[in-house]
């Protein structure tokens, strides 16, 4: 009855109730909060991730070499212009091409900017570039949640002030003004070290390409992004840590003084333990978030040099606006997804961050 | 952070000298004390930087020396990027304009969506639920590069001629009021209108009121393509900004207690009543929150308008930025640069501490659900 009629939601049936029509009654309610999110997520989130992984196995694009393309359908007066050419299936080729390092695609890539294409190297770069950042991140957090968490520190309200300010700028600005910052001829990070060292200081930042520690094969612009990123990041992680210190009973470190333990054991046996639970979901957010970190690469290195500190997002985004290669990037971004996913079932499961809540 | 409350109940503590914390010695605060320092130093160093540049007076093109206060600070280089912070033919306000009117424009909309989907997920049961949840929760954890493709190819397509468009646009605008009216007008007939019930109707009139404005201008223009368009990109910035408003607000809304509208179900509310009448009033600092968390994310937005978007007046602050930085900027004096940055960052920092005890917790909380 309420299944025919779901407008009007007033009217209960005592009819009795198969399984269905009780699953029906469940979601009748939420159903009605759920619709405009359905629709919308529906043609703007999903219906796109399912062209895309059509868009992947087709050529889609703006093919240069032949003078033609395939994008634009309508043309000044909606008829299809006269280069316009259906998209054409290619099955795996985008795949293959990405996956392999086709020498013929990658001869496309170097032609239009001249820099390096190798998905393996950039998702081993990708990696590494979160793992290390986190690690700062949730180090120096915690130490430094630690050091304002000392009771009788003069102007702990000061710092704690100062201390949030990398959290306040948009980070599309961070990234801009530390690009200039490391510039080779008129940074000021080049000039502080002239400071100290007693002369003008020229370091290549971002274009040196020999590594400069031997046997690591990180650039120099590698660096100058980690320390920009470190920046960004560990104000974040001094919150949430601040957060779960502050929830840690005195009680606690009192009886281990009494007990005799030194403060560093405390730190270990104590703090350490009880703030893990705060830390460890905080730290998969920021792992996520960083792994996708678009401004600071794209807007700092650029990639460079040749492509070495290229992370998948921004590679994304060059497959795109540079190369115009639009099925190739759409199936880069399924790529993208099929390392994200298991990556986000994982944190999931740690977290539990949908396990249900009870009502 | 609420998985710390439930710390294992450790051995009785032994209470007794419950001093007021112990006291340092000299040269423990010296030593925690230069850290401090050493640390807050690095913090503001590249802030004073780029502030003690933008007001440089001598206009510089290049700092050759770093320098705290510029001899003579003026506020010239503010001035010259208010007038024109590019090559381009847009002066700031039309770009903080076109900036402002992406970021409030999609954080409202997936607001006004988003807070509805995180009710249903935060306080039904119902079949399905959990398949939803993860599929919202597995969307924000992609990247929005990662959908650029085909929306772009998929928006691309969708296109009007002048009259079309104009016709869409006012009926569009009419329905925007319309439905923000009917929203509002019982509450105010009711005398249960808040502060945010007279926001939200002015805020829906004004919206409303700006496309219809647009639709009269769209007479007889020229073909639109809804990628070429700041809408274009505001639909596209949806499709990632939906996800993360219901996902978040629905962190808020668990922590709603939820003794409030057990009463009012035994006094008989219906879940509507208690949606508009209880929950949505607890919830405006989590919807401040979200929409400002929103709004920071459509005002540097830059790689969907940078891909978009071809007419300058289209042009957004993020654009015009990366415009007056690195490689496209050897002619921009680093003092416009500067003062470039420093007015784009300024409103969202300022707002951001203002709001900062609830964003922090709101930040933990999407998250950090233990």
């Amino acid at each position: 009855m309420a299944a025919t009629n779901p407008g009007v939601a007033t009217v209960e049936t005592k009819a009795a109730r198969s399984p269905t029509s009780d699953a029906w009654r469940q979601l009748r309610t939420p159903l009605v909060y759920l619709i405009p999110a359905i629709l919308v997520m529906g043609f703007l989130t999903f219906y796109p991730l399912v062209y895309q992984v059509y868009m992947s196995f087709t050529d889609y694009g703006v093919i240069k070499a032949e003078g033609k393309q395939t994008l634009n359908r309508f043309g000044p007066n909606g008829q299809p212009p006269p280069n316009y050419r259906p998209a054409q299936f290619v099955g795996l080729k985008n795949y293959t091409d990405i996956l392999t390092g086709n020498p013929q695609f990658i001869a496309q890539l170097a032609a239009v900017s001249g820099g390096q294409f190798n998905f393996w190297r950039m998702l081993a770069f990708n990696l590494w570039w979160t793992f290390s950042n986190v690690g700062f991140h949730v180090a120096l957090g915690i130490l430094i949640a630690v050091l304002l968490n000392v009771e009788g520190l003069w102007g702990r309200r000061i710092y704690r002030a100062i201390f949030i300010l990398p959290m306040v700028v948009p980070n599309l600005v961070i990234a801009t003004v530390w690009k200039n910052m490391f510039d080779d001829q008129y940074g000021a990070i080049n000039q502080l070290i002239g400071l100290f060292v007693g002369g003008p200081v020229n370091i290549r930042w971002f274009n040196q390409i020999e590594p400069p520690i031997p046997g690591i094969p990180l650039p120099l612009s590698y660096y100058a992004m980690l320390i920009a990123n470190i920046w960004l990041g560990w104000p974040f992680m001094t919150i949430v840590a601040t957060g779960a210190l502050q929830s840690i009973p005195k009680d606690m470190y009192e009886a281990a003084s009494i007990d005799g333990a030194t403060g560093t054991q405390q730190f270990w046996n104590i703090t350490l333990p009880l703030l893990r639970p705060a830390m460890v979901p905080a730290a998969m957010v920021g792992f996520v978030m960083t792994f996708n970190l678009f401004h600071v690469i794209y807007f700092m290195s650029g990639g460079g040099p040749l492509g070495q500190t290229e992370i998948l997002v921004t590679q994304a985004f060059k497959l795109l606006n540079v190369y115009q290669l639009y099925g190739v990037a759409a199936a880069f971004s399924v790529l993208i997804a099929a390392v994200l996913i298991p990556i986000f079932l994982i944190t999931n499961r740690i977290s539990r961050a949908t396990e249900s809540y009870d009502v | 952070m609420s998985s710390v409350a439930t710390t294992p109940p450790t051995r009785p503590a032994r209470r007794g000298s419950t001093a007021a914390g112990r006291q340092l010695t000299w040269w423990q605060q010296l030593v925690f004390q230069a850290l401090c320092l050493f640390v807050a130093a690095t913090v503001l160093f590249p802030i004073l930087w780029i502030v003690s540049m933008s007001l440089d007076p001598r206009n510089i093109s290049r700092p050759t020396e770093l320098r705290l206060i510029p001899p003579g600070a003026s506020l010239d280089a503010y001035r010259a990027v208010l007038d024109r912070p590019t090559a381009n033919p847009v002066t700031f306000i039309e770009l903080a304009r076109n900036s402002f009117l992406l970021a409030a424009g999609v954080s409202a909309f997936a607001l006004l969506i988003g807070v509805s989907a995180a009710y249903a997920f935060s306080r039904f049961k119902f079949p399905g639920r959990q398949f939803m949840m993860i599929s919202v929760l597995a969307i924000t954890v992609l990247p929005a590069v990662a959908t650029i493709a085909p929306l772009f190819a998929l928006l691309n397509s969708v296109r009007l001629s002048g009259t079309l468009l104009a016709i869409t646009l006012l009926i569009a605008g009419v329905l925007v009021i319309a439905l923000v009216t009917m929203a509002v007008l019982p509450a105010i007939r009711f005398g249960t209108a808040t502060v945010g019930t007279y926001a939200l109707g002015a805020v829906g009139v004004i919206i409303g009121a700006l496309v219809l404005l647009s639709g009269l201008n769209a007479f007889g223009g020229e073909i639109f393509i809804l990628r070429n368009s700041l809408l274009g990109v505001g639909v596209a910035m949806i499709s990632g900004a939906l996800p993360f408003a219901i996902w978040n607000l629905k962190g808020y809304l668990d922590t709603i207690p939820k003794e409030l509208e057990e009463a009012a179900i035994i006094d008989g509310a219906t879940a509507n009543q208690i949606f508009f009448q209880i929950v949505l009033p607890l919830a405006v600092p989590a919807l401040a929150v979200t929409g400002f968390l929103g709004f920071i994310g459509g005002w540097t937005e830059f790689f969907l308008s940078w891909q978009f978007l071809t007419d300058p007046a289209d042009f957004t602050l993020a654009m015009a930025l990366w415009n007056m930085t690195g490689q496209y900027a050897s002619s921009v004096p680093w003092s416009r640069f500067a003062a470039m940055s420093v007015m784009v960052s300024l409103p969202v920092a300022i707002v951001y501490l203002a709001l900062q005890r609830y964003i922090v917790g709101g930040l933990t909380l999407g998250g950090v659900k233990g």
